[in-house]
Order: structure tokens, then C-alpha cells, then sequence
């Protein structure tokens, strides 16, 4: 063993944040719009089992991913539609979609003739990409280079998002619906197209957040292979105050917090594994708590308009 | 007009949700005749978890191809705690005359469901309270469990074997020392590092606590829960592999060395005879090898000739009872001898475990 035991957690932290910094990054384009949405859940779970059942017919990993992305949009719009269309409580639909998407994985998991549950998947995403000679570089090597290919997609969707939001006209608008629907509508600016398109791209990356479960961290098909990551993301969307790069940051905090708790065990420090257990929770309850008491969650980003359906007849 | 649309839209969420529920559960519906004989199946998990729960489901399946006019309803993935006490109250109002629970957690709940329904029988796995109509059963683990770590003692090379362990109770420190006191019979250098998850079904956590294991050094993993997922990143990092339950070597057929694993059938069968006979009696019932309770998997290619022999040399000691796998004296972990004492009360690890008996 020449790996430290740090570089050995970073790794493990990039593995297990990497479903979690697609949904949360997704979260974040969706309530930038102005749109809360709490079915990431049900989206997650969507897409990882519509990924793996692509993958377990086809062994194509990337028609899992696009089938991933295109069942979290699907499962999307029903909360579009909900909360922009019908303007209903966000938070009764987003809820409702969390259950509904639930039963839909279980559903399909248990479908066909061949059903998918208890099954590994035929190909899983676990090869780095890159050069092996670059992998092999000391330190930087496997923290740069290691990775697998949706590690490096995660990055892209970060920066490109990132981007997006603060330094583009589009992204402008997009923030401009979260923060004053009505101010924007005034200035021409179509909300409702605005806040469906954020939506589904949240959802898209919601259900490819699900299938870096279901097709890299646990290639296999057990009715809920996602735990609570979906919960999670939308915790981090406020520890990461709204922002991409913060997102990517936050879910590698909490992938580590979760290997914490084992690597304590194997090193033999002597704190409960089941206290260990509870760290990435404890962790997003005090951030949670720390960073949206009083105004504060104001002055940290959050979109003004957060979840508060749009009447233009009530302006 | 808001609150219209509102209540449409939920109404109509709630009802999607309902239908996709109702398409999950495989829970027949209840046609009550008088002729069938109704038995009932609670799992903590999906039967098709090819562990666990699977192992309890093939022993059903047994029960029912064996049986002439039997009726079984399998309810999978019910919480364990106290709403599952309404699941077994459920059960048993609609008629079912046995109902097997076949996880720890639902030992109270069962117990208060057998008390109001006192004309139904109950049967717990895995816990250690009875009454008037209920009973409870178990089988020795540790037997199969002592002959799996003979396998990986003869693989390992580092010397270090990783553990991945669901709770510190008794059963699971049963099978962590048996499978240890195996483990050094064959390498007595070698040392078992356990890492808890405090899960029985959480394929994420587990295959990471494997992850860590294999960080650390570990070149075999063994495994207590119910997912494959250990075995999964054992293969992966081209190390060996110890299941638990059933035969799961599909998930790993290079890493696959054996596992100790269940045949509940016969034992489902014998029960669901002895109440239709109206001759069962609520007792503790502890399977062995020698009953067929208890056995080990096919073994995985890495696993010598010589060894397979031997293993099955140690098999037949124990089923003849020439063989104890636990000594007594035993050789505590901090290679402090001390009287074995009451093994379904055990709380130490033996000699060559790394990690807490107490989580």
C-alpha cells in the first residue's frame, strides 16, 4: 500500500459524491428558475432504473445514461406542470413525485419477463477514460486522471452550468424568473417556457445522478440502489448556497463523510461506527441549520421567488 | 380556481402513486375457502435479493410445491419495528393460520400481534422470545461460516481478511469468530478486520465499507448483509470473495470462494405439517448441518482440491459432532482465555479479529 490513506478518502469522496453533485447541480438550475422541486428522489430512482434496464438489455452503458436522463425529464415535467401550469404547492407535488417515482422503479424493477431485480448489471462504468500514463503520475495522477467517464462528465456539467448561470444572458434571465417573476415577465421574458426547461434539465441530471448508482456504484438491481441521495441533493442545494462549483464541493464532502465512518474502523479509532454512521446527516442538518437561520439564507442566493407559484393575473 | 386546479392535480398525483404501488406488491388477493390452508411469509427485504429473504422465499417455494392445498402470501421489504405488527394482524385476520417472520426486528411486534390473535401461529427467525403461539427459529451459522473462512485463510496472501458486519448481536459475532477460528486454522497469521455498516440492505454502504477493507489491504472480503454489492468490489479489485445466504458466485465468478449458506424448506414444511396436524408446540429451534439447516456453497475456482477436501473432511467432523467450532475454553481477542459461555449471548471477538465487539 503506497496510497495514502487521504488520497485513498479523496477518491472514495469523488465515487460516491459524483450521483450526488448531477442531482444537486440539477436542483440548483430548477429553484434558480425559482422552482422548488423535492421529487429528486423519485427522479433518481427513475433514472437509475431506466438506465439499468437499458444497459441489461443492450450492455450500452451511455443508452443507460441518455435513457437515465431522458426518464428524469419525463417524471420532470409532471412537476412542471404541476407547479407552473397548475401552480400547485411545490412542495405536495414535489412530494408526490418522490412517491410516484419510487413506485414506478420498484414497478419496472419487477416487470417483464425477465425482471431486473437481483440482477448485476452486464457493463458497469468503473474504467478510467484517460491515458493510463496519466493515471499513473503520482498523486495528481489518480485524483485528476482516475476517474471514470461520468466523473469527468459531473465536471463538465459543473462548469458548464456554473457558466451558464453567472456569466450568460440565458443564465441572467434564469435567475431574473427566480428572483422576480413578474419584473422579468414585464421585461419579455417567457416564465413559464423558462421554468419547464429547468425543471426537466433538473430532472434530467437527477436521473442521471440515479444512474451513476445503478450503473457504477452498485451495478446492480435491488429496488432502491440510490439510499437517500436524492434527500440529500436537495440539503446540499442550500449547503452549497445555490451555486454549482459550492455543489461539487459539498457532495465530496459528503461522499467523504461516508467513507469516514469505515476508514475510522479499519485505522481502529475508537468512535461508534454507528455514531460514524450518522456524520453525513448530522452534517447537512448543521448546515442546514447554520446557513438558512434568520436572512441569511437571503443574502447566501436564495432566489427570491423559491417555490412560490407565479399568478400573472395577480401581479 | 387555484385551490381547484391544486386539488385536481394532487388527487390525481395520489392516484398514479396508489398504481404504481398496487403494481409493485405481488400480494395475491384473498379468496377464502375453507379447504385451502393459508401460510403467510414476511421478509425484510425483496425475496429476489438472492440472499436473505431469497433463501427464506426458496424455502416457501419448497413448502408449497411439497404440500397439497397450500396457500402461501409473500409480503417482501416490510419495515422491521412496530407498524409491522399491523402487518402480521393483517395477515392473520384474513385468515392465514401460520405466518413465518423471518427478520430480528420483528420479534415484538409479532409477539403483541400473537397475543391478540391467539387461534393463529407465529414463528419468528433469528430471535429468542416465545409464547403460547409463537415460536421461534434459528439455524448454526457458524457452521458453515467456520468451513467458508478455512477457504479464505488458504487464499489470502496479505494476510488480512475484511469483514463487512450489519449489527454487533450475537448472531452476527457468531459468525465473524467462527469464520475467524476457520480463517486460522489453515493460516494462523492471518487477521480478520471487521468494519460495521449498521445495515441488513443497503448495497451502497456495504459495497463501500468493502471499498475501504480493500483500501486498507484486505484481499478477501467476507460479509454478513444481504446485497451482493461487497462481492461486487471484491471482483473488481481481483480479490476473493466469502457470500453469506446462497450461492452468489454470478456476481463474482473469479473472486467466489464459497459462502455458508441456508436450506429452509424442509423446515417450513415439518412446521406447516405439525400445525395443520395440530401437534406443533411452541419451541426454540436451533438447526444444524447435520439437520440440512446449515451448508456450504459451490466453491469458487481459486479454491484448491486439497482445501475443498479438507473442508469437506471438517463438514462431515461437524455433522458427526466429532468437530466443535467453538472451543471452550476460548481464546479471547486479546488472547485471554475464557470460558465460551452461552453462545446465543455472545459479545467478544476470539483471537485474530480486528475491530469492536460493540459497533
Amino acid at each position: 500500500m503506497n496510497e495514502s490513506v487521504l488520497m485513498l478518502t479523496i477518491m472514495a469522496a469523488i465515487g460516491l459524491g459524483t450521483p450526488i453533485v448531477f442531482a444537486t447541480v440539477g436542483e440548483i438550475l430548477a429553484e434558480r428558475s425559482g422552482i422548488l422541486n423535492l421529487g429528486v428522489q423519485g427522479m433518481m430512482l427513475v433514472g437509475a432504473v431506466a438506465g439499468f434496464w437499458i444497459t441489461f438489455q443492450t450492455e450500452n452503458l451511455w443508452l443507460g445514461v441518455l435513457l437515465a436522463m431522458i426518464a428524469g425529464a419525463a417524471l420532470s415535467v409532471i412537476h412542471a406542470f404541476n407547479s407552473v401550469t397548475l401552480r400547485v404547492s411545490q412542495i405536495v407535488s414535489g412530494l408526490a413525485l418522490t412517491i410516484f417515482g419510487t413506485g414506478v422503479a420498484v414497478f419496472v424493477g419487477r416487470a417483464g419477463d425477465i425482471p431486473l431485480i437481483g440482477e448485476p448489471s452486464p457493463a458497469v462504468f468503473n474504467k478510467p477514460i484517460l491515458p493510463e500514463a496519466l493515471a499513473d503520475l503520482p498523486i495528481v495522477g489518480p485524483l485528476i486522471f482516475g476517474h471514470d467517464a461520468l466523473v469527468y462528465l459531473s465536471w463538465i456539467v459543473v462548469a458548464v452550468s456554473s457558466f451558464y448561470l453567472f456569466h450568460t444572458r440565458p443564465g441572467l434571465t434564469v435567475r431574473a424568473v427566480g428572483e422576480d417573476p413578474a419584473s422579468a415577465e414585464a421585461a419579455g421574458i417567457d416564465v413559464s417556457r423558462i421554468r419547464y426547461i429547468h425543471v426537466m434539465i433538473g430532472g434530467a441530471l437527477a436521473g442521471l445522478g440515479g444512474a451513476y448508482f445503478s450503473l457504477a456504484l452498485v451495478p446492480s438491481w435491488l429496488d432502491n440502489p440510490v439510499g437517500p441521495a436524492g434527500w440529500i441533493a436537495i440539503a446540499l442545494v442550500i449547503l452549497a448556497s445555490w451555486r454549482p462549483w459550492r455543489a461539487l464541493w459539498a457532495a465530496y464532502l459528503f461522499g467523504a463523510a461516508g467513507r469516514v465512518s469505515f476508514t475510522f474502523q479499519t485505522l481502529g479509532i475508537a468512535i461508534p461506527a454507528s455514531l460514524l454512521a450518522m456524520l453525513p446527516f448530522i452534517l447537512a442538518i448543521l448546515a442546514m441549520l447554520v446557513l438558512t437561520s434568520g436572512k441569511r439564507a437571503r443574502f447566501l442566493g436564495a432566489p427570491a421567488a423559491l417555490g412560490i407559484p407565479y399568478f400573472r393575473e395577480e401581479r | 380556481m387555484a385551490r381547484k386546479r391544486w386539488t385536481f392535480a394532487i388527487a390525481l398525483m395520489l392516484v398514479l402513486a396508489l398504481f404504481a404501488a398496487a403494481c409493485g406488491s405481488d400480494d395475491g388477493g384473498s379468496s377464502s375457502g375453507d379447504e385451502e390452508f393459508k401460510i403467510a411469509f414476511v421478509h425484510v427485504g425483496p425475496t429476489a435479493d438472492k440472499g436473505w429473504s431469497w433463501a427464506h422465499d426458496q424455502g416457501a417455494k419448497y413448502l408449497e410445491a411439497n404440500m397439497p392445498g397450500v396457500k402461501i402470501t409473500t409480503l417482501e421489504s416490510i419495515d422491521e419495528g412496530p407498524d409491522s405488527q399491523r402487518v402480521f394482524e393483517d395477515l392473520a385476520a384474513d385468515g392465514n393460520t401460520l405466518i413465518f417472520g423471518t427478520s430480528f426486528g420483528y420479534m415484538d411486534p409479532m409477539l403483541a400481534a400473537a397475543e391478540n390473535f391467539p387461534d393463529v401461529t407465529f414463528v419468528h427467525a433469528t430471535g429468542y422470545k416465545t409464547s403460547d403461539n409463537m415460536g421461534n427459529y434459528f439455524g448454526a451459522a457458524e457452521e458453515g461460516r467456520y468451513l467458508s473462512g478455512m477457504a479464505a485463510g488458504e487464499r489470502t496472501e496479505t494476510n488480512l481478511i475484511g469483514y463487512v458486519a450489519a449489527f454487533p448481536i450475537p448472531e452476527v459475532l457468531r459468525g465473524i469468530n467462527a469464520f475467524t477460528l476457520g480463517v486460522r486454522e489453515i493460516n494462523p497469521d492471518a487477521e480478520v478486520q471487521v468494519v460495521w455498516t449498521s445495515t441488513w440492505l443497503d448495497p451502497t454502504k456495504e459495497g463501500d465499507a468493502a471499498q475501504a477493507l480493500l483500501d486498507a489491504g484486505a484481499d478477501v472480503i467476507a460479509m454478513h448483509q444481504d446485497t451482493p454489492a461487497p462481492g461486487q468490489k471484491a471482483e473488481a479489485a481481483g480479490a476473493g470473495w466469502v457470500g453469506y445466504n446462497t450461492d452468489m458466485s454470478e456476481f463474482a465468478p473469479n473472486g467466489w470462494l464459497t459462502a455458508a449458506i441456508w436450506d429452509w424448506g424442509p423446515f417450513y414444511l415439518t412446521t406447516a405439517e405439525a400445525v395443520k396436524a395440530g401437534t406443533w408446540k411452541p419451541e426454540v429451534v436451533y438447526g444444524h448441518m447435520a439437520d440440512g439447516m446449515v451448508d456450504i456453497a459451490s466453491f469458487g475456482p481459486s479454491v484448491s482440491d486439497e482445501m475443498q477436501a479438507l473442508i469437506e473432511t471438517r463438514k462431515q467432523e461437524i455433522i458427526d459432532g466429532t468437530f466443535a467450532v467453538f472451543p471452550d475454553p476460548i481464546v479471547n481477542q486479546d488472547g485471554v482465555e475464557q470460558p465460551l459461555g452461552d453462545i446465543f449471548g455472545m459479545d467478544f471477538f476470539v483471537e485474530g479479529v480486528i475491530g469492536s465487539p460493540k459497533s
